[in-house]
Formats: structure tokens, C-alpha cells, sequence
């Protein structure tokens, strides 16, 4: 078993099949979704954790391409900007999962671990320097 | 015993010892502290956190035909232009007009004082709108322009509130999130924040104001800049450490600099949601080994200084006075404290990182007889209170 982080952008037409459904049922895949904005008249996406064999993963994958949905494993929802931040550590408390942390004790350097973040966004606002951000 | 005139000649010839207020720690533990008096020449200290007792004086030269101007905005971003035609100054605080604020609570703040400080000494353009009423002498009545620090006669820095001696540490005991300048603090004191560079920071290193007084030069962003008065609300009669090291806030210093000098990567605008906007500075410092005495005071580590917990959802807005506890600046970097039987998660406004870095960076000047010290023209007040603002009248 295997688990892959990705982005799934629905174009407007196909955003009233059911297709995580589909997925559970037929490819045996387990999905956490972490955010999803599927709205009829409009573009959608869906930013999840598949979890299943490698086969199961690629035929499900397959699937959902045939429905005319693209699928993204490079882009990432939250990105942190190294650029942007002063490593002050306000992030730290406010951030669920770990994935910003102080990665060094002596330097007190912030780093970000995205296979970490699930997501929840609460970095975005409560960063003073604007060093996260979302692409939706 | 050393003299300041000695120091700076071992400076010029670029042989001064200069270790930064971390590394002395050791040095001295390894040496000890008479043999390390005389070794060492300097020891730099530094900090990097918000200041929003900042900003800067600006001069644009006059535009032909000239304006006198009384309003004027840059990126939208209001000056006070109540002194000469075309002097004006920029707050770190000052709103983007029609900011809503907080009223869409909590206000995101995105953009402000603060922003325009940063943009200005990272170069990048900016738009003036400037009005008169007009004058025999002054006749313009409007301008919008755009321009760079490049275009403007002088950027000078003048903050009169930075480098806060220690701080408060922000909690929230009540059942609803509250938005602080120190951050979002989460409801039944779930996390706290705190905010200094502790062992590093400029005047926990010298804690009764030996070596740190008017005049003495700064590295103000990159700059060569100078403390030019007791910043305000300096409070030197504080509760204290045996160490004489306070456990609150007490002094502050007023610094000024070139920003045409400065290094962006040291002036950051920021946005504290449901707060507001504020520029956070980096500072370093030098303390001159002029005796054994001062180097021990700059041996202060992290374990040694401690700092007040505040509850900001209501003894700090109703200034009762109250402290929860005191803890360590050891304890608080370990990222997790326990308080009355709770284990709270740490966060930091402050960043050590930057300090640190600034630290080096000011140690390696110096070492390379580029930044000398400078022996203070007037010490900072010993023996000064804090006053409070009565409330007169009848509708208290």
C-alpha cells in the first residue's frame, strides 16, 4: 500500500459525478480529502491522500482522467516561501501537523515539511510576513 | 581595563577579538572571566522582532511649479506632512486608507506603514498623491507621482520606541480566540507568545545601561545608524534579577539611521490579523569589554533571564497589573511550558534566527575594521519611573 498526495482539477462540466465514490467502490481506494471545492457553473478541485496498491492507484487514476478531471502530484495547495520568512516562530503553535517546525534548535530556523500539511490553512493568516500561501 | 580610543585601534588594524553574545557564553566558561576580559575587545549582540514605534523622515525636493504639501499618501498609505513643504514622516502603524480594519473582525491588515518602509529600501517604486491649499509662493495644488529612495533627497529612519530591554509573554485564560499584537492567542491558554532574542538581545546584555547610551552607533538594517535618545517609555526602575537583568520591559532605545544604507532583507512590514500592521527591524550592537565586569554581564544566557506571562484577554487591556507566573527564556525556546497544570505550546514573534544571523554579521564587520564604537555622549536615565495616563473629568 502505498499513499500519494494529490490535486484533482474539475473542469465544469463533470462536477456532479460522483467520482470519489467511484473511487472507493471500484479501485479499492481509500481517500482523505483534506480540501475540496466542487461547485456546479464552476472550476473545482480536490486536494487529497490516495491510499491503495500501485495498481489500484493507476487505474483509478486512469478513471478519473476519463472523466476529463486533471490530475496534479507536483503542485502543492500550501506553499511556503523561504524568501518571506524571518523564521520568528509564530507559525509553530498554529500549525496542527508539525509540518512547520523549527528545524534547528541552535539556529532557530523554520522549515516547511508539505508531505506533512493537511491543508487547514491556519498558517495563512497567522503568518505576520505572508510567507504561506494557498493556490486556491 | 580597556579604553574605548584602544578598542577602536585594534579595530582599524583588524586584530580587535570580537566573539557575538552567544559565543561568549562558552568563552568565557572555558577561559574564565579575568583572562577573557583581556582577550576579548567586543562583544556584538543583536535582535530582530516587530518595533512599531518606527519610521522615517522623508524629503522629496520641490517640483516645479512647488507645492507646500499638508496631505499627502504614499501607496495610499497616509504621511504627516505637518512640517516643512516637502518633509514628511511615515509611521510603521499607519493604515492603507480605507483599510476596514476590524470591522470585519478580525481585520487582515494586509498592507500598511510598515509595507512602504520595506518597499522603499528594497528600491521598488512607489506612488505619491500629494494636495495643498495652495499658496503665492506654493502654487501647486496636487501631485501623483511615482519614485524610488533613489529619487528622494533623504530616507532617514527615526524610531522612537526599539529594542525593548525584555518583554511580556502573551496568554489568552478566557474561552474565545483574541487577536494580539502578539499574535492569535488561542482560547483556555492552548498556546502563548513571547518576543526578544533573550541571551542575544542588545540590552539584556547590559542590563544597567554601562555601554549602551546616546550616541552610541548602531547597526540599524544593514546601516550605520546611532541611538539619539532614551526610547520612550524607558522604564529603568523595574523588578530585577539578582543580575540586575530585568523581568519586564524596562528600557528601550530611540535609534536613527540612513535607510539609503540599509539592507531590506532587515525590514520587514507585517500584518498581525485583527491587530494591525508593523515593521520588524534588525539590530545589532556592540558591547565594548571595557572591564571584567561588563563581560560578565554579557555571559547572561537564556536560563537566566526570565519573563512575565500575561493574560491579554484581560489583566493586560484592563492593566491590572497581574502576572500568571514567570518563566525563562530557556524554558520558553524548549517549545512546550507547563502553566498552572496545562502544557501550552510556545510561539515566538521574535526570531532568533535573524538575530543571530545579525549577531555575525556585526561581528564580521567589525572584525574587519569596518564598524567602529562609539563612546556615548550622554547615558541613558537610571532611576526612571513609569508614568500612567489619568482618565479626568466626570465621564471616567
Amino acid at each position: 500500500m502505498i499513499t500519494k498526495k494529490m490535486l484533482l482539477y474539475f473542469p465544469q462540466s463533470v462536477t456532479e459525478k460522483p467520482i470519489v465514490y467511484h473511487l472507493v467502490k471500484d479501485y479499492n481506494l481509500i481517500i482523505n480529502i483534506f480540501r475540496a471545492k466542487v461547485t456546479p457553473e464552476e472550476y473545482g478541485y480536490l486536494v487529497l491522500d490516495v491510499t491503495g496498491t500501485e495498481e489500484d492507484i493507476k487505474k483509478g487514476m486512469a478513471f478519473v482522467e476519463t472523466c476529463d478531471v486533471k490530475i496534479n502530484e507536483a503542485d502543492k495547495g500550501v506553499s511556503w516561501d523561504s524568501s518571506k520568512c524571518t523564521h520568528c516562530g509564530n507559525c509553530i503553535t498554529h500549525c496542527p501537523t508539525h509540518a512547520l517546525y523549527i528545524a534547528d534548535q541552535k539556529t532557530r530556523r523554520v522549515d516547511f515539511d508539505s508531505s506533512l500539511c493537511v491543508e487547514c490553512l491556519s498558517c495563512i493568516g497567522n503568518c505576520p510576513f505572508d510567507a504561506c500561501s494557498t493556490i486556491f | 581595563m580597556k579604553t574605548y580610543e584602544e578598542i577602536n585601534s585594534k579595530i582599524e588594524s583588524k586584530k580587535a577579538v570580537v566573539l557575538t553574545a552567544e559565543e561568549i557564553i562558552d568563552y568565557v566558561e572555558k577561559k574564565g572571566l579575568e583572562a577573557a576580559a583581556d582577550e576579548v575587545d567586543v562583544v556584538t549582540t543583536a535582535t530582530f522582532g516587530p518595533m512599531c514605534s518606527s519610521g522615517c523622515f522623508l524629503n522629496f525636493g520641490h517640483s516645479k511649479p512647488k507645492i507646500r504639501i499638508t496631505e499627502a499618501w504614499l501607496d495610499d498609505v497616509a504621511v504627516y506632512c505637518g512640517i516643512a513643504a516637502v518633509d514628511m514622516y511615515l509611521g510603521a502603524t499607519q493604515l492603507r486608507h480605507n483599510d476596514p480594519a476590524n470591522m470585519y473582525y478580525p481585520g487582515e491588515f494586509r498592507f500598511g506603514g510598515g509595507h512602504v518602509i520595506e518597499k522603499l529600501v528594497a528600491g521598488e517604486k512607489l506612488q505619491l498623491f500629494a494636495l495643498s491649499y495652495g499658496t503665492d509662493d506654493y502654487p501647486k495644488r496636487e501631485i501623483r507621482t511615482w519614485f524610488d529612495i533613489n529619487d528622494l533627497n533623504q530616507a532617514i529612519m527615526v524610531n522612537p520606541r526599539n529594542c525593548y530591554q525584555n518583554y511580556n509573554v502573551a496568554i489568552n485564560c478566557s474561552d474565545k480566540p483574541i487577536y494580539t499584537y502578539l499574535g492569535l492567542l488561542k482560547p483556555e491558554m492552548k498556546n502563548l507568545t513571547y518576543c526578544s532574542a533573550g541571551q542575544l538581545s542588545p540590552l539584556l546584555n547590559d542590563p544597567m545601561y554601562e555601554t549602551i547610551g546616546i550616541g552610541t552607533r548602531v547597526w540599524l538594517a544593514g546601516a550605520q545608524g546611532h541611538v539619539y535618545a532614551e526610547g520612550t517609555q524607558h522604564t529603568s526602575v523595574c523588578s530585577r534579577t539578582p543580575n540586575q537583568v530585568p523581568t519586564e520591559g524596562a528600557g528601550t532605545l530611540a535609534l536613527t539611521g540612513n535607510m539609503k544604507e540599509m539592507n531590506p532583507e532587515y525590514v520587514r512590514g507585517l500584518s498581525l490579523v485583527g491587530y494591525g500592521v508593523s515593521l520588524s527591524l534588525g539590530i545589532g550592537i556592540p558591547i565594548p569589554i571595557l572591564t571584567p565586569e561588563l563581560l560578565k554581564h554579557t555571559t547572561v544566557r537564556d536560563r537566566d533571564i526570565k519573563a512575565q506571562v500575561i493574560d491579554y484577554s484581560s489583566d493586560y487591556p484592563n492593566k491590572t497589573g497581574k502576572v500568571i507566573c514567570q518563566v525563562s527564556y530557556e524554558e520558553l525556546r524548549s517549545g512546550e511550558i507547563r502553566i498552572n497544570g496545562r502544557q501550552v505550546e510556545v510561539g515566538s514573534l521574535s526570531s532568533y534566527a535573524k538575530a543571530h544571523e545579525i549577531a555575525c554579521l556585526l561581528r564580521d564587520e567589525i572584525k574587519r575594521g569596518e564598524f567602529l564604537l562609539s563612546q556615548p555622549i550622554r547615558k541613558l536615565p537610571i532611576g526612571q519611573p513609569m508614568k500612567s495616563l489619568e482618565i479626568r473629568g466626570k465621564n471616567q
